[in-house]
C-alpha cells in the first residue's frame, strides 16, 4: 500500500483554510445516525469525545481508569503554547510553526504543524471560556512565560499545574455531553482489540476492569486517543498504567506504526533513588525558566560531593560549571529537551556527576531568589518545590534540586494522514498516540497544545471527510464474525497469561525489558548495541510466554493480569522501537546514533532520512516491512539545527 | 526498617472483607508508601497469592486516583499529601500500619483497597461545567479577570476528585468537592450565567448519590491533599440559598 499523507494543495498558510471550506459536511440528522468510539480520556480524548457529542454524533468513549479526569495529561505541569502574541515580543503562527519544525529536527510534516500553530489561538479561548483558570497579570489579562527552545514568551499556565487544569475543563465539557445523553461513557474499561469488518474499523473488544467480562462494541468510526508508550522503559514519568496496548492492537490489525524509535528523554526529573523505585517524577521545564543547570567543574568536587565530604554550596563560583550557558550561550538554560538531556549525560559520563549515584546534576534556584525574593519563586514553582521536598526529604529552597533525564513522551506513534487516520479507514489516532507533529524531538508545552489541537478543532473537520461516506452503513450488529473473532481471540490470550503459572512476576519481565531498552535504545544508540537489544528482548518475550506467572482469574477485577496484557505488548513494541532505531542511520532530535555526531551535537542526514518511517506488521516472527512517507519541505529550509 | 501491615482484604463487593496481617522487612526510608505495596505484592505473586488491589496511577499527586485510609486517616498522616507521595520514611520501625478503603456510602468498595467514585462524575456531569460548546469562544484576553479573583477559582478548582473528603468526614458528605467545582466556577465571570442551575442541580444529585449533609466539622479540610478550603463551602451555601429564592428554573 502507498502511503499517501493526503496534504491539501494551495500555500503551506492557506492548506488548512482551503480545507475547511471544501471537506464534506455530514447534516445533523445524519449526524445522530453516526456512532463514533472515542478511546483514551486525556486531552485529546475527552476533547474529541466532547466535541464530536455537541456536534451531535453518538458517542461511547472508554479509559481504563475510574474516571475520565484521572488520565496522565492531567500530571503536564508547565503550560500551553499558542501563538497568540499577547506580549508583542515578535510572535506569530508562522514563528510557532517554525519552532516546533526547527524543535522536532525537521523531521515533521510541514503541513500538520503549520494546523497545529494556526489552531493554537482557538484553544486558548475556548479553555478560557470553559473556565479554565490561568494565571493572570494585575490587569485581569493573561499571562505568558517563557519555554525551552522558544526565544518568545507564548506559554499560557495555570500555576504548575497546567494539564490538570486544561483536562478538567475538556472532562467537565465531556460530562456535560455525558449528562445531556450524547456521549456515553464507559470507565475502568480497556481496549484489548480493535474489529475490522471489509477493510474498516467497526468496533473495538472492551474489558470491564470490575467484573472482567469482555464486550464488544460497535462504531462506524473508532478514534484511538490513549497516549504515549513511555513505559516501555519500565521508568518514566508516564502514569502506572499509561501503556501502548490500543495503538499495539491497531498495529497488528493493519495500521501503520510511525518511527516508533523517536522517544522523548526529558532533561528534569528527581534522579531514580532504589531498585524498588516505580516511576521517575518530572520537574517541569518552566523551572529551568529561573534554575541555574551546573555541576562541579572539577572531577574531585564532583566526587566530593558524591561521597558527602562537600556540600553543592561549598563550590565557589568560579568552580562551577554552568555548562548549557557555556555551551548554547543563546538558549542557554532553556536550551530544548534533547540537547540539554545529552549534554546532563556527557556531564555525568565524565565523573562530574553528584548525588549518591553520580547520575544527576544541579538546578539551582540560589541567583533568582537573590533576584527575585523567596516569595516570587514560591508564587511560580510552590507546588513543584513541594512535591520535590515530599520525594527527596530536601529543601530546594536552600539545596539545589538534584535532577537527571528520564524518559518522558514518546513522538512516534500510529502513522496518520493529513485528517489523522490511519492506514486502516475508520481508525483514527489522536494527540501522543499518533506521530504526526514533533518529529524527532517535542517542544515543552507542545503537547498539551497538540492533544487538543487535535480533539477540538481538528478531528470535527476531518471526520466529516470520512462519516460522509457512510451515512447508509447501519450499525453493524455485534454478532457478527469479525467481532466474534476478535473476542475470542483476546480471550484466548487472557486464558494463556493465567494458564503459563511459571516463576517469573509480570513486573520482573517489565523490569527486565526496561533495562534493555534504556541501555541500548535510550540516551545513546549504536548499530551494535541495537542488534544485541534485539536479540535480547527476542529471548526475553519468548521467556515471558514460558515462565510468566499470572495470579487470579480473568472474571475478576484482576491487576495482575491488566499488567501483564499491558508487559505482553510492551514486549513486542521494544524490538519494533529497537529495528527502527537500527535502520535510522543518523541522529535526529532525541534519537541519538552515537556514530552519527559532530562536535558532541547530532548529525542529520537529510538526503537519506527525511522521511517517516512507517512500518507495517507482518507477524510477530517475521520482520515488520518499513514504508516511507518522504517529508517535502517547501516553505522551510531545512538546516543544522543550533541553538548556540 | 520494618513494618506490619494490616490489610483490608475483600473479594469483591458482595463477599465480606476482612483484615489480613503481612510482615514486610527491609523497607527503605525513600521508598513510596504504594511502592512498599508494590513490594509486598511482588512476594504475594511469588507465592501464588492475590496481590492487593488499589487504586493509583499518576503517582504524582496529581491524578486523584489513589486513595485508601492509612491508620485511620484518608491519605495517611501527612498533611497536604495524597498517598502516593507518602513516603516510608514517616512511619517508625517495628511500627503495625493499618490500610483500609475509604469508607462511604457513595463509595462502595470493589475489590480490597478499590472503591466507586462514579458518584462524582455524575455529579459534574449534572451541572459542574460551564456551557461553551467548541467554538464559541470570544479571544481569550476579552474579558478581564482580576487576578486575587482568577487566584481564588484557581484555589478551588485544584481540587483532584480523590474523595478524601467524603471519607475524613463522619457524616460522609461531598460538600467540600461539590463546593471546589461550584465555587471554581461561580468566581469567574464565565460561569456565571449558569450559577444558580449549577448549585441546584449539582447539590440535588450529591443528595441523590447518598451522601451525608455538612455539620462542620472541617475534617474535610484536615484531610485534604491539596488544602481545599471549607470557605468554599460557605460559598456553596450562598450560592444555593441565593438559587433556591431567587432562580427562574428548577432543576428537572
Amino acid at each position: 500500500m502507498s502511503l499517501d499523507a493526503k496534504i491539501p494543495g494551495g500555500q503551506l498558510a492557506d492548506k488548512w483554510t482551503t480545507y475547511k471550506n471544501n471537506v464534506k459536511l455530514v447534516n445533523p440528522s445524519n449526524k445522530r445516525k453516526l456512532e463514533i468510539i472515542v478511546v483514551g480520556t486525556g486531552l485529546a480524548g475527552a476533547s474529541a469525545a466532547a466535541t464530536l457529542g455537541e456536534l451531535g454524533y453518538k458517542v461511547k468513549v472508554f479509559c481504563f481508569q475510574d474516571s475520565p479526569r484521572r488520565a496522565h495529561s492531567i500530571a503536564a505541569q508547565g503550560g500551553i503554547n499558542a501563538a497568540k502574541n499577547y506580549k508583542n515580543d515578535g510572535d506569530s503562527v508562522y514563528r510557532l510553526f517554525y519552532d516546533t519544525i526547527k524543535g522536532g529536527d525537521f523531521r515533521a510534516r510541514e503541513a500538520n504543524v503549520h494546523r497545529l500553530a494556526e489552531v493554537s489561538v482557538n484553544i486558548i479561548d475556548q479553555c478560557v471560556a470553559q473556565g479554565v483558570p490561568f494565571a493572570r497579570e494585575y490587569g485581569g489579562l493573561l499571562d505568558n512565560r517563557s519555554f525551552g527552545g522558544a526565544q518568545v514568551s507564548r506559554t499560557f499556565y495555570a500555576r504548575g499545574q497546567t494539564g490538570q487544569q486544561l483536562l478538567i475543563g475538556a472532562y467537565q465539557a465531556l460530562e456535560r455531553q455525558v449528562g445531556l445523553g450524547n456521549v456515553q461513557q464507559f470507565s475502568r474499561h480497556e481496549m484489548l482489540d480493535i474489529v475490522n469488518i471489509d477493510g474498516k474499523a467497526r468496533g473495538i473488544i472492551a474489558r470491564d476492569l470490575v467484573t472482567g467480562k469482555l464486550e464488544r462494541h460497535f462504531g462506524h468510526a473508532v478514534l484511538l486517543c490513549t497516549g504515549g508508550y513511555g513505559n516501555v522503559f519500565y521508568l518514566s514519568t508516564n502514569a502506572m498504567g499509561s501503556n501502548v496496548t490500543a495503538a499495539w492492537k491497531a498495529y497488528k490489525r493493519g495500521a501503520y506504526f510511525g518511527n516508533p524509535c523517536y522517544t522523548q528523554i526529558h532533561p528534569t526529573c528527581i534522579p531514580v533513588s532504589g531498585d524498588y523505585q516505580s516511576k521517575l517524577t518530572l520537574m517541569s521545564e518552566s523551572l529551568r525558566n529561573d534554575g541555574r543547570v551546573w555541576v562541579p567543574k572539577s572531577k574531585e568536587d564532583a566526587q566530593a560531593i558524591r561521597e558527602g565530604r562537600k556540600k553543592p554550596t561549598d563550590i565557589a563560583e568560579e568552580d562551577r560549571d554552568y555548562y548549557l550557558e557555556r555551551k548554547y550561550p543563546s538558549y542557554g538554560n532553556l536550551a530544548p529537551r534533547d540537547i540539554s538531556s545529552r549534554a546532563a549525560k556527557e556531564a555525568c559520563d565524565d565523573g562530574r556527576g553528584v548525588g549518591e549515584s553520580g547520575l544527576a546534576v544541579y538546578l539551582d534556584f540560589a541567583d533568582a531568589i537573590k533576584r527575585l525574593g523567596k516569595h516570587v519563586i514560591e508564587e511560580r514553582y510552590g507546588n513543584l518545590f513541594e512535591m520535590y521536598a515530599h520525594i527527596t526529604a530536601e529543601d530546594p529552597y536552600t539545596v539545589p534540586m538534584r535532577i537527571y533525564p528520564a524518559v518522558h513522551y514518546t513522538m512516534g506513534g500510529l502513522w496518520v494522514d493529513y485528517d489523522l487516520m490511519t492506514t486502516v479507514p475508520g481508525l483514527y489516532a489522536l494527540g501522543e498516540a499518533n506521530f504526526s507533529d514533533h518529529g524527532a524531538n517535542r517542544l515543552g508545552a507542545s503537547a498539551l497544545m497538540q492533544g487538543l489541537a487535535d480533539g477540538y478543532f481538528v478531528i470535527p473537520y476531518t471526520i466529516g471527510a470520512y462519516l460522509s461516506g457512510e451515512i447508509f452503513t447501519k450499525a453493524i450488529p455485534t454478532d457478527h464474525p469479525a467481532f466474534e473473532e476478535a473476542e475470542k481471540h483476546v480471550q484466548d490470550t487472557l486464558n494463556t497469561l493465567l494458564s503459563i503459572q511459571g516463576n517469573k512476576s509480570v513486573d520482573q519481565y517489565h523490569k527486565e525489558l526496561g533495562k534493555i531498552m534504556w541501555d541500548y535504545c535510550g540516551m545513546a544508540r549504536t548499530a551494535e548495541g541495537l542488534l544485541k537489544a534485539r536479540d535480547m528482548v527476542r529471548k526475553l518475550r519468548a521467556e515471558f510466554w514460558q515462565n510468566v506467572r499470572v495470579t487470579g482469574k480473568a472474571d475478576e477485577l484482576n491487576q495482575d493480569l491488566e499488567k501483564a496484557m499491558r508487559v505482553a505488548d510492551f514486549l513486542e513494541l521494544g524490538e519494533l522501537m529497537i529495528v527502527d532505531a537500527y535502520e535510522r542511520n543518523e541522529s535526529c532530535g532525541g534519537h541519538f546514533r552515537v556514530e552519527y555526531q559532530e562536535e558532541g551535537e547530532a548529525k542529520r542526514n537529510d538526503d537519506q532520512y527525511a522521511y517517516v518511517a512507517a512500518w507495517e506488521f507482518r507477524g510477530i516472527d517475521n520482520d515488520p516491512v518499513m514504508h516511507k512517507e518522504e517529508l517535502k519541505y517547501e516553505t522551510v529550509k531545512l538546516a543544522t539545527r543550533s541553538y548556540k | 526498617m520494618n513494618v506490619k501491615l494490616r490489610v483490608w482484604r475483600q473479594r469483591n463487593a458482595q463477599e465480606q472483607g476482612k483484615l489480613v496481617d503481612y510482615a514486610i522487612n527491609d523497607v527503605s526510608p525513600n521508598m513510596s508508601f504504594l511502592e512498599m505495596i508494590d513490594v509486598l505484592n511482588e512476594s504475594l505473586v511469588a507465592k501464588g497469592e492475590a496481590p492487593i488491589a488499589f487504586d493509583h496511577d499518576c503517582r504524582e499527586g496529581i491524578c486523584g486516583m489513589c486513595s485508601m485510609y492509612i491508620n485511620g486517616r484518608a491519605h495517611g498522616p501527612q498533611k497536604l499529601s495524597t498517598t502516593c507521595q507518602l513516603y516510608m520514611r514517616n512511619f517508625s520501625d517495628g511500627e503495625t500500619i493499618t490500610i483500609e478503603p475509604f469508607r462511604a456510602k457513595g463509595f462502595p468498595v470493589l475489590r480490597d483497597l478499590v472503591v466507586d467514585r462514579s458518584a462524582f462524575d455524575r455529579i459534574i456531569a449534572a451541572g459542574g461545567f460551564i456551557s461553551a460548546s467548541t467554538g464559541q469562544a470570544q479571544d481569550a484576553n476579552a474579558i478581564p479577570i482580576a487576578k486575587a479573583q482568577a487566584d481564588m477559582a484557581m484555589d478551588a478548582a485544584a481540587c483532584i476528585g480523590c474523595g478524601a473528603c467524603v471519607a475524613a468526614c463522619k457524616n460522609a458528605s461531598a460538600m467540600l468537592f461539590v463546593s471546589a467545582k461550584v465555587s471554581h466556577l461561580a468566581l469567574l465571570p464565565q460561569g456565571d450565567p449558569e450559577r444558580k442551575r449549577r448549585a441546584l442541580a449539582m447539590v440535588a444529585q450529591m443528595d441523590a448519590e447518598g451522601f451525608g449533609s455538612c455539620t462542620n466539622t472541617y475534617a474535610c479540610e484536615a484531610e485534604c491533599p491539596k488544602g481545599i478550603s471549607v470557605a468554599n463551602i460557605a460559598r456553596l451555601n450562598r450560592e444555593y440559598l441565593n438559587a433556591a429564592i431567587a432562580s427562574e428554573e428548577m432543576p428537572k
